[in-house]
């Protein structure tokens, strides 16, 4: 193991790389749409859990919601493209504004709650905003949702191929991995953990602790509501029945089985769920029955999810067992 | 002390908790360079006293001055800026998070600490707890009680603060590690800090305190230097078992 990561420690650098080109590779090595379009929702989801995986697994509020977030990033694109006619690249920051003008209120009761009583307000929050999504038909179009969302334009060039949408959401999942990873090494990240490991004490050092679980949520949302922005439209029609809170406990599912609280945790989670979801297709409802034992089993063998081991490489590796350190003294 | 102004004043301070006054109008006072100690049995209001100095627990009545300023009202982030640091009882530290993420987490409540700022106090607090340092990639969690506790101290100091409060910081450790943190807690003062102690070990505390108070059922009983505390004969039966 301490070989490992000595080797990883060194290059660092050639991984990172090696792996980018691998990704800029693959749309062109992959020649089936169908498959590609597979990667790109992987590619979403594993942001879309990456950014519940700020809140949930790095300041240890629990947010059921984030279907909700995520929606209204897709209706503030659709609408806004479709309907004003705006561009999708201005949009797209937009949406991520207005899901975290929104998270700031679904925060505010978490100056007073917490656990489970927040959760359920969260929940609640996401299903106020799918239905507000349903019956506001003016602008959401109702129960029939919004068909035909301009496609992206990048100078000139449409973005239609799911090729396309494979850059822009490595673009995405790329530019949050880096971002977060920047916060969460800033005075604000540290205080949303510090919140996650014992409030009273975070208080004690003068985190003020309400403004940074309401600054948490915030970030949170704001990511979730990018990712909309750009699913809306590469599934090119939106209905708020995609909304659901299934969606949500879906994300969810991911973040626990990929490891609450790593960068790259939700990504093997968000890719193990989507593959599933695929592959389990024929048990059509019953799939949902697998989902829950697998949460079970996870929550059982291993709650901090596969990579949330805090002494692997992928989780950081900075934190070492006291035990793993003798073994690496001996060696 | 030559500087004998004084950094904390605390008058007529009540907390209740629902019906129950855990304190009734306390007050005392801890000059610039002092270890004050605060000795009581449990449930006197020892750790409630710190609690709601440091703003964590709602105050019914009574004014704190800090610096010369009314922090009665103010928020707890607030004070810490102004350079107090409360050691909360039990440590709790932060288990899951490692000894440097742990120091780092002590400076967040101080946002005019530049970088190297930051990176000095990291040294002093290695020159202080050796220790640590060996330990510095280690989760917090997996430490002994004493370098927890050790940790919770220094974690407390990064703030750099003015006035360290600590709560009961030999609770739950052998007397030899005991003995050590007190060794710590004169050097802390040597540094120039001020400190203000709560003890259940009213031998240990009342040995190394300048002035100490006993509390008792939320009221001051007794205050006195810590010597004179030591030999009163009702200090001794009481919490002293002789």
């Amino acid at each position: 193991m301490e070989a490992i990561r000595q080797y990883y420690e060194k290059y660092k650098l050639a991984v990172y790389l090696i792996l980018f080109l691998i990704s800029v590779i693959v749309p062109f090595a992959v020649e089936q749409a169908l498959i590609l379009r597979y990667i790109c929702t992987i590619m979403m989801y594993a942001t879309l859990a990456g950014s519940l995986n700020v809140i949930n697994g790095y300041s240890g509020q629990t947010c059921l919601g984030q279907a909700g977030f995520f929606c209204i990033g897709a209706y503030t694109c659709a609408a806004l493209t479709k309907n004003v006619g705006l561009s999708f690249w201005i949009v797209l920051p937009l949406a991520g504004i207005l899901a975290a003008a929104v998270g700031l209120l679904v925060s505010l009761p978490t100056l007073k709650l917490s656990g489970i009583y927040l959760s359920i307000v969260t929940l609640g929050a996401s299903e106020i905003i799918r239905i507000i999504a349903q019956t506001w038909t003016p602008v959401t179009g109702g129960a029939l949702g919004i068909k035909q969302i301009p496609y992206p334009n990048l100078f000139g060039l449409e973005l239609f191929r799911p090729k396309y949408y494979y850059f822009i959401f490595l673009a995405i999942g790329i530019l949050f991995l880096f971002v977060t990873g920047r916060v969460l090494r800033s005075r604000v990240g540290r205080a949303w953990m510090a919140i996650r490991e014992d409030q009273v004490a975070a208080k004690s050092l003068g985190v003020e602790t309400s403004r940074c679980k309401c600054t948490n949520f915030m970030y949170g949302a704001f990511w979730a509501g990018i990712i909309g922005a750009a699913y809306a439209p590469f599934v090119n029609y939106i209905e708020s029945s995609q909304f659901t809170t299934d969606t949500g406990f879906n994300v969810l599912a991911m973040v626990v089985i990929g490891g609450q609280g790593t960068l790259l945790g939700p990504i093997l989670g968000a890719a193990i769920v989507t593959v599933l979801t695929e592959t389990l297709r024929f048990l059509e409802n019953w799939r949902y029955v697998i989902y829950a034992i697998i949460i079970i089993l996870m929550m059982w063998v291993r709650p901090q999810g596969l990579l949330g081991a805090s002494d692997s490489i992928l989780a950081g590796g900075k934190i070492r067992r006291k035990q793993d350190r003798q073994e690496g003294k001996r060696k | 002390m030559a500087d004998k102004h004084t950094v904390l004043k605390v008058e007529n301070l009540s907390v209740n908790y629902g019906y129950i006054s855990a304190l009734e109008g306390i007050s005392l006072h801890v000059d610039q360079g002092e270890i004050i100690t605060l000795i009581g049995s449990n449930g006197a209001g020892k750790t409630t006293t710190l609690m709601s100095i440091s703003g964590l627990a709602a105050k019914a009545e009574g004014t704190v001055w800090f610096k010369g300023e009314n922090i009665t009202k103010m928020a707890p982030d607030r004070i810490v800026k102004m350079g107090m640091c409360h050691v909360p009882e039990g440590r709790k530290i932060f288990p899951a998070l490692s000894v440097y993420e742990n120091l780092i987490a002590g400076s967040l409540g101080n946002p005019s600490l530049t970088k190297n700022r930051i990176q000095e106090l990291i040294e002093e607090q290695y020159r202080l707890f050796p220790r640590l340092k060996e330990r510095i990639g280690q989760a917090g969690g997996s430490l002994s009680g004493g370098e927890q506790q050790m940790l919770a101290i220094s974690r407390g100091l990064m703030m750099d603060p003015d006035i360290v409060m600590l709560d009961e910081p030999s609770l739950g450790l052998a007397p030899i590690i005991v003995e050590d943190i007190f060794e710590l807690i004169l050097k802390i003062r040597d540094m120039g800090k001020t400190i203000l102690l709560i003890e259940q070990n009213a031998s240990m505390a009342l040995s190394i305190a300048d002035r100490g108070y006993v509390l008792e059922n939320g009221r001051i009983i007794m205050e006195g230097k810590g010597r004179e505390l030591l030999a009163d004969p009702k200090v001794k039966a009481a919490y002293l078992g002789a």
